[in-house]
């Protein structure tokens, strides 16, 4: 965490332990009456001084803190919770009742803060409890706003649906899926407006329309200590500075909170320095021993278990392999996108000549590396305009304007072949299918000049035509560009189709490299084989089930002795389940030959 | 065993007709194929059958009755993406137990969820896991344990199978074909891969720019195609199997 977060929690400490005890530990000598000391100034005896009783400021102040806290924590509360409701009102009373209330959310927001906290002040009447329905109540719209954004954001999502399906109530809908997965930006946010509604609440006592005597909070403290302005400044200032310092001390570590995942594309993790190799002369992409961890509950999984491979320029390489073989694990690593915990090593790993595993080299990648990924939704931001999104890419990297920036991201979007593409540009995520909102993203890779296109199932979720121009796009682009391709997907036809080599990869390992025409036909390692077999034709026999391997993957936490690929290898042996093979002339396996 | 029928089904999104006209019908025990391009509207009608989609023209019936649109749905729907489909807040079991009816006890519960991941081939002890802790196909198969869970009536299954890996496709594929035939479920098999479609439908419809261009039994369909765009599609998927 940064200092200023570290601050921000210790200012916080402090405030809430001062708050919990201060009236235990301080209770009696704020409240003993010194009466040949009325309103002295401040001494030894009492730092700040006294009041017109005589009572000790510096005391009070301390004891003061709690009732402070404790009003501005009510308050919070009621803004959060009203806001919970306002805002969730279109998931709770369905979308047309909700979007009034929307709408009115949105016009009480315009009005000025204090406007409404003084108007609701009166209407409460004078008194802490007035005083706190009042900031409550006035605070809630932006709290209703703010909710109302993330809940739209979540609501998108499938899982909400599927548990509409399902027959889950609205409000167990809104319990168990959309405030868990919007809690987090929300407590931030209260954390913060904690501190401004501190400022409120002892701007109202200050003005009389807060706590009342004989209670004291620090707005209170403030108004005694006014009279007395000019002879003892430090009577109306001691309660202010404290006021200050809890305030910052909530808006400090809220903001730690904001800030807490902070995104960096170092590699980190420990690497022997002795295991560095250098790249292969001339290769776009070099990788060696690739490894990546990432920590689990049941122990470390390793999902990439030490793989070697490059990538010319201009070659297509395809890596095909099933579900959790760590295929998307690699396309991550090589394009530098995982961060702690997460740990990658390699003897090296070199794109377009920048080392990864250096300090700020994915920076400096740029546009040369494109990236194209499995799952189109969470690659968009769903609040902005698809436009924009792709302009942003050469705005950030290639400096253009934001006009010709949007000029050719909407060039992009044709070439991707979206219809009516400067309409398409000014719309939303959502508003796209999936298929189009793949097409953009793959737009999106192309704003630049990549000399790598990494591209992770771009075409899974399109249907065939489509899935072809996607393809045919791409070989366009690397015929243009002279990119290289590394495409990652689980359909082998996909791959024959479009790369030159193919690496077949079974837990974590690569256990087949060949020429893609090979695949079919010539491949030697029995997972290789199996895989292919088990892929539906036009012609696939429907009297009988498909083709499938039998058995399960290796338990990625697991680190098999033999050969993974053993307990569903119908060729498998004793020797087998006791070395694991090397992989050597391009395929992994003991009994290659047979 | 139920049958689902959409009768004149039209779905308009402010002057964008997204489905003009489409009348379709799964019949008890059976499974229709859907495919078509992407954009045309095939999750659509999906999702307008379970209320996820404003339907602005026609009906959709269920044995005759206007499906729910409220509460638990006798029509279930398993998605397209498996990224957003399933919460990332809560665990691979606690997923699957939501969508029971009538709230079994714990016991009941985890054996049932036991047996749903057996069903569709993951380690009962994923059950702990969260979603995050998922590649891409083991969540789509929690996903379709989620709708299995709700004993649905039929099943809408909306490119299941376009994320999954071909041997674990094969074994899901293997599976939709048993439980028709043990559990009599009627289901829509959305998809864009004509060969999938060809080994688990019974019958196929093409939808084109919102409409139904062409509906038949499946080998008939496939074997002679009539529209034209059918055809294409078909050119499309076929040279896939020359090219080695
Ligand atoms: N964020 C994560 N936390 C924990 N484990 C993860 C994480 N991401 C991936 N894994 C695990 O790492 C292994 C490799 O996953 P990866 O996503 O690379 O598989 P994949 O080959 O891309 O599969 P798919 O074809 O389903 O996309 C799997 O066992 C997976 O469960
Ligand atoms: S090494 Fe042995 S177990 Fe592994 S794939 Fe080859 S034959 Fe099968
Ligand atoms: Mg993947």
């Amino acid at each position: 965490m940064r200092p200023v977060g570290v601050a921000g929690f210790g200012l916080l400490a402090v405030v809430v332990s001062v708050a919990a005890f201060g009236p235990v530990l301080w209770g009696d000598q704020a409240t003993v009456v010194d009466t040949g000391n009325l309103l002295a100034g401040p001494s030894a005896e009492h730092w700040i001084g006294t009041d017109n009783l005589g009572r000790d400021l510096f005391a009070r102040v301390l004891v003061a803190a709690r009732l402070s806290i404790l009003l501005a924590l009510a308050a919070t509360a009621i803004s959060l919770v009203l806001g919970i409701i306002l805002g969730a009102a279109p998931i709770l009373v369905g979308r047309r009742l909700g979007r009034l209330i929307t709408s009115a959310v949105n016009v009480l927001v315009a009005f000025p803060g204090l406007l409404l906290v003084l108007f609701f002040a009166v209407i409460f009447g004078v008194g802490a409890r007035g005083a706190a329905l009042a900031v409550g109540l006035a605070g809630a719209p932006a709290f209703a706003r703010l909710c109302h954004t993330l809940v739209a954001a979540v609501s998108e999502r499938d899982y909400i649906a599927a548990a509409r399906i399902a027959g889950v109530s609205r409000l167990r809908v809104l319990r168990r899926h959309v405030l868990p997965n919007i809690a987090e930006p929300l407590i931030v946010n209260a954390t913060m407006a904690a501190g401004g509604v501190l400022l409120t609440f002892a701007g109202l006592s200050f003005l009389g329309l807060g706590v009342q005597a004989p209670s004291y909070d620090w707005g209170k403290l403030m108004q005694d200590g006014l009279n007395g302005i000019y002879v003892h400044p430090l009577a109306a200032l001691g309660p202010g500075i404290a006021v200050v310092l809890a305030g910052l001390a909530f808006n400090l570590t809220g903001e730690a909170f904001a800030a807490a995942p902070n995104r960096t594309f170092s590699l980190g993790g420990p690497r022997d320095p002795a295991g560095v190799t250098a790249p292969v002369p001339g290769a776009i992409l070099s990788v060696d021993d690739l490894r990546v961890t990432i920590p689990g509950p049941a122990g470390p999984i390793h999902a990439v278990r030490g793989i070697t491979f490059t990538v010319e320029p201009g070659e297509a390489v395809g890596v095909v392999g099933e579900s959790g073989s760590g295929k998307s694990v690699t396309a991550l690593a090589v394009a530098g996108l995982l961060e702690p915990p997460v740990r990658v090593e390699a003897n090296h790993l070199v794109v377009a000549g920048e080392d990864l595993t250096a300090a700020g080299a994915h920076r400096r990648l740029g546009t040369s590396l494109a990236v194209v990924f499995q799952d189109p939704m969470t690659s968009f931001n769903p609040a902005h305009r698809v436009g924009p999104q792709l302009a942003e890419v050469s705005r950030f990297h290639q400096g253009m304007s934001r006009k010709a920036a949007f000029a050719r991201a909407v060039d992009r979007l044709r070439a991707v072949r979206i219809g009516e593409p400067e309409r398409r540009a000014r719309q939303y995520p959502f508003e796209f299918s999936g298929g189009m909102r793949q097409r953009a993203m793959i737009g999106m890779g192309l704003m630049g000049n990549p000399r790598l296109i990494i591209a992770d199932e771009p075409t899974t979720a399109l249907d065939v035509t489509v899935q072809r121009q996607i393809l045919e796009l791409l070989a366009e682009v690397r015929r243009d560009t002279g990119a290289a391709l590394l495409l990652i997907s689980h359909d082998v036809s996909v791959v024959t189709d479009v790369c030159d080599r193919v690496l077949v990869m079974y837990a974590g390992r690569v256990v087949e490299e060949l020429p893609a025409k090979d695949l079919r036909t010539l491949a030697r390692h029995p997972y290789t084989r199996a895989l292919v077999a088990a892929v539906p034709d036009l012609e696939t026999d429907l009297d009988r089930p498909l083709a499938v391997i039998p058995g399960l993957p290796v338990d990625p936490t697991l680190s098999p002795a033999g050969c993974a690929f053993a307990p569903r290898c119908p060729l498998a042996d004793d020797h087998c389940r006791a070395v694991a093979p090397e992989l050597l002339a391009g395929v992994a396996c003991h009994r290659s030959g047979s | 065993m139920s049958v689902l029928s959409f009768q004149e089904v039209s779905v308009r999104y402010g002057a964008h007709t997204v489905l003009d006209d489409v009348s379709l019908e799964v019949a008890a025990g059976q499974t229709v194929g859907l495919v078509g391009e992407s954009g045309c509207g095939k999750s659509t009608l999906a999702r307008a059958a379970v209320g996820l989609a404003p339907v602005t023209g026609g009906r959709i019936l269920l044995d005759g009755e206007p499906v729910p649109t409220r509460g638990r749905r006798p029509v279930q729907m398993v998605f397209q993406d498996p990224y957003s489909s399933l919460d990332p807040r809560m665990t691979v079991g606690e997923t699957i137990a939501e969508a029971m009816p009538d709230r079994p006890g714990r016991k009941a519960r985890q054996a049932e969820v036991a047996r749903l991941l057996a069903l569709v081939h993951l380690d009962a002890a994923r059950a702990l896991d969260l979603p995050g802790r998922l590649s891409g196909g083991q969540r789509q198969r929690v996903a379709l344990a989620r709708a299995l869970a709700a004993r649905p009536e039929v099943i809408l299954a909306d490119e299941i199978t376009s994320a999954l890996d071909v041997s674990v496709q094969g074994a899901v594929l293997n599976l939709i074909r048993d439980m028709r035939r043990d559990l009599g479920l009627s289901m829509l098999f959305i998809s864009h891969n004509l060969a999938v479609v060809r080994y688990v439908a019974d019958s196929v419809a093409v939808l084109h720019h919102g409409r139904i261009v062409e509906y038949g039994p499946t080998a008939q369909v496939l074997g002679a195609p009539r529209h034209a765009y059918t055809r294409q599609l078909l050119a499309a998927a076929s040279p896939l199997k020359e090219h080695t």
